[in-house]
């Protein structure tokens, strides 16, 4: 792993950082994959995942739910006539 | 004077019941007991100023005769639960104007039995630690001793209860964070079969492991919690249904008589004075007429390993909602940003502490095409192992014991700059979390500092009662010594 490694996954993730944060993450995450490499060496054979799961289905209908409209829109960062405001796209 | 230190929900119950003090008294008296020693502690991150009125209407039920086991008990809830109109910040600048906007599913259960949430309460951000030292509402102090950490992510609900400022509280686990915190503060904390309690309104780390989880002095006040929150929820999708909760399957017998510890785990690691104590209790239970089998567990022993490619995996997707645009910390205000990117990327930034980060970008990793093979595809299968390894295992044993955390509470800045250090401390935690069964953490005594210790059962799914019947044993056993 490198410092442009790391670049692309903050962006990917959307997350800015300082090139001082970039580093300590590079030398962190260096670390924590060589312990988690370790799995690598066991033999788990060709399992299917979740094979004993279970899927539990309900009806797709509508049900009534109370929210306070108020509640929520008051919490916008930004706002217009009652609308979620954002900047533009491009 | 209400003697707080040897409450229980039981016996808070029957005097409120007999008029003995009222439910309005006994929150006064936890109530300054938070005013005392919460600047110091830091469990709680705020008291709600509607407490007193859920108090009121709590007596009035004992005064109408509508009182059941949990009206009037005074509860702390972990800062990631929602409670409809109060804050809930998972320990995390970016959510630290963000108010609930619905209750989860245990804060309505517990509304309705009339139990009183004192407040919320200290985590690491996000639920990301083991020692609440990683909150962006600074670190918590373990009442034992008050330069070393309560634990985490839990701690602050953790103390609430070790330092009596609750009679009981809630906290949540995806690995460890609740039975880690108990070790630490010399408490019961039990986390549940996973599908058990409902996930509904919990802030998400780990959708696939995360549980609800109660703290208490005693195994019973753990036991009536468990049994109150315990069912069937259709709003979480992973709730399970009545029918599918076989509560004697995988027990050889109706109550658990074989323990099956395995000792190969124990090789490296472990601080002297937590295996000499874990020692001693094994020896206990052998006295007390308990068969110690030894297990081997060659898929378990990678549990924490595998956990930290599934975790982040999962942190990564979750934590994606959080973006500056519709609630929480936002970069809106900024002039200086033109375009929507901008704001997520620069929101995200700021908002996110360091172990946040961390995650999010190796989860992001891990399931990035090239990696997902070798990382992530081969933990789920790793993790199914597991599921079948303690599934053969509970044919043989009744119960798996280990020690719930391979060292005492450590001082505060400790393994702040080493993750893997910290990631350790979980160790005995990961395999009830992979494969979903319960397991329980019980005080085993103290260091000879008067650090407290702890050993930890586990049972097949479902199985919660055979974990409090060997809590109550251990409980009469310590008590007889």
């Amino acid at each position: 792993m490198n410092i442009q490694d790391v670049e692309n996954l903050a962006e990917l993730a959307r997350i800015e950082l300082t090139d001082k944060e970039k580093e300590s993450i590079l030398r962190d995450m260096e670390g924590i994959l060589k312990y988690v490499k370790t799995i690598q060496q066991v033999e788990v054979g060709d399992i299917r995942p979740s094979a004993n799961l279970q899927n539990v289905w309900r009806e797709d209908k509508i049900e009534p739910r109370e929210f306070s409209r108020e509640l929520i829109t008051r919490q916008f960062p930004d706002a217009q006539d009652g609308f979620l405001k954002v900047k533009k796209i491009l | 004077m209400i003697d707080l230190k040897n409450l229980t929900i039981e016996k808070a119950h029957a005097s409120m019941k007999s008029g003995e003090f009222t439910c309005v008294e006994l929150l006064e008296a936890y109530l300054k007991n938070i005013d005392l020693k919460n600047k110091e502690l830091n469990a709680y991150l705020e008291v709600f100023a509607d407490a007193k009125e859920h108090a009121e209407k709590a007596q009035k039920k004992f005064k109408d005769g509508t009182a059941e086991l949990l009206t009037g008990i005074p509860f702390a809830i972990k800062d990631n639960i929602l409670f409809n109109g109060h804050t809930a910040s998972a320990g995390s600048k970016i959510l630290e104007n963000y108010t609930a906007t619905y209750d989860s599913f245990v804060v309505r259960e517990l509304k309705k039995a009339g139990a009183v949430i004192i407040g919320r309460t200290n985590m690491d951000e996000f639920a990301m630690g083991s020692s609440t030292q990683t909150s962006a509402y600074g670190v918590s102090r373990n009442p034992y001793d008050l330069s070393r950490v309560p634990g985490g992510s839990s701690g602050g609900s953790a103390i609430a209860v070790a330092a009596d400022l609750s009679l009981v509280s809630l906290g949540t686990e995806t690995c460890g964070s609740v039975r880690e915190p108990a070790a630490f503060c010399g408490l019961v904390g039990l986390k549940p079969t996973y599908g058990a309690v409902s996930r509904n309104g919990i802030i998400a780390m780990g959708n696939s492991l995360d549980q609800v989880s109660p703290f208490g002095k005693n195994v019973r006040d753990t036991e009536i919690i468990f049994n109150f929150l315990s069912k069937y929820d259709p709003e979480d999708s992973t709730s399970v249904p009545e029918n599918f909760r076989n509560k004697n399957e995988g027990l050889t017998s109706g109550s658990p008589k074989t323990i099956g510890v395995p000792w190969h785990l124990f090789e490296k690691g472990m601080d002297p004075e937590v295996m000499d104590n874990f020692k001693q209790s094994v020896e206990k239970f052998e006295k007390a007429g308990y068969e110690i089998k030894e297990i081997e567990l060659p898929f378990s022993k990678y549990s924490l390993e595998a956990y930290y490619i599934i975790m982040p995996a999962e942190v990564s997707t979750n934590l994606a909602r959080f973006d500056g645009i519709r609630y929480g910390y936002s970069e809106q205000g900024n002039k200086e940003i033109k375009n929507l990117k901008e704001i997520y990327t620069k929101s995200r930034g700021k908002g996110f502490g360091q172990e946040a980060r961390r995650r999010i970008l190796l989860g992001t990793y891990v399931l990035s095409h090239g990696y997902y093979d070798a990382y992530y595809n081969r933990a789920i299968k790793l993790r199914e192992k597991i599921k079948m390894e303690i599934a053969k295992t509970f044919e043989t044993v009744d119960l798996i014991a280990t020690p719930t955390a391979p060292m005492p509470a450590f001082k505060i800045g400790e393994k702040l700059d080493d993750p893997v250090a910290m990631y350790l401390c979980d160790i005995f935690s990961a395999p009830a979390n992979m494969s979903g069964v319960p397991s329980i953490a019980l005080p085993s005594g103290k260091t000879k500092n008067g650090l407290p210790l702890s050993i930890q059962f586990m049972a097949p799914h479902f199985c919660e009662n055979a974990l409090f019947a060997v809590g109550k044993e251990f409980e009469a056993i310590r008590e007889s010594e």
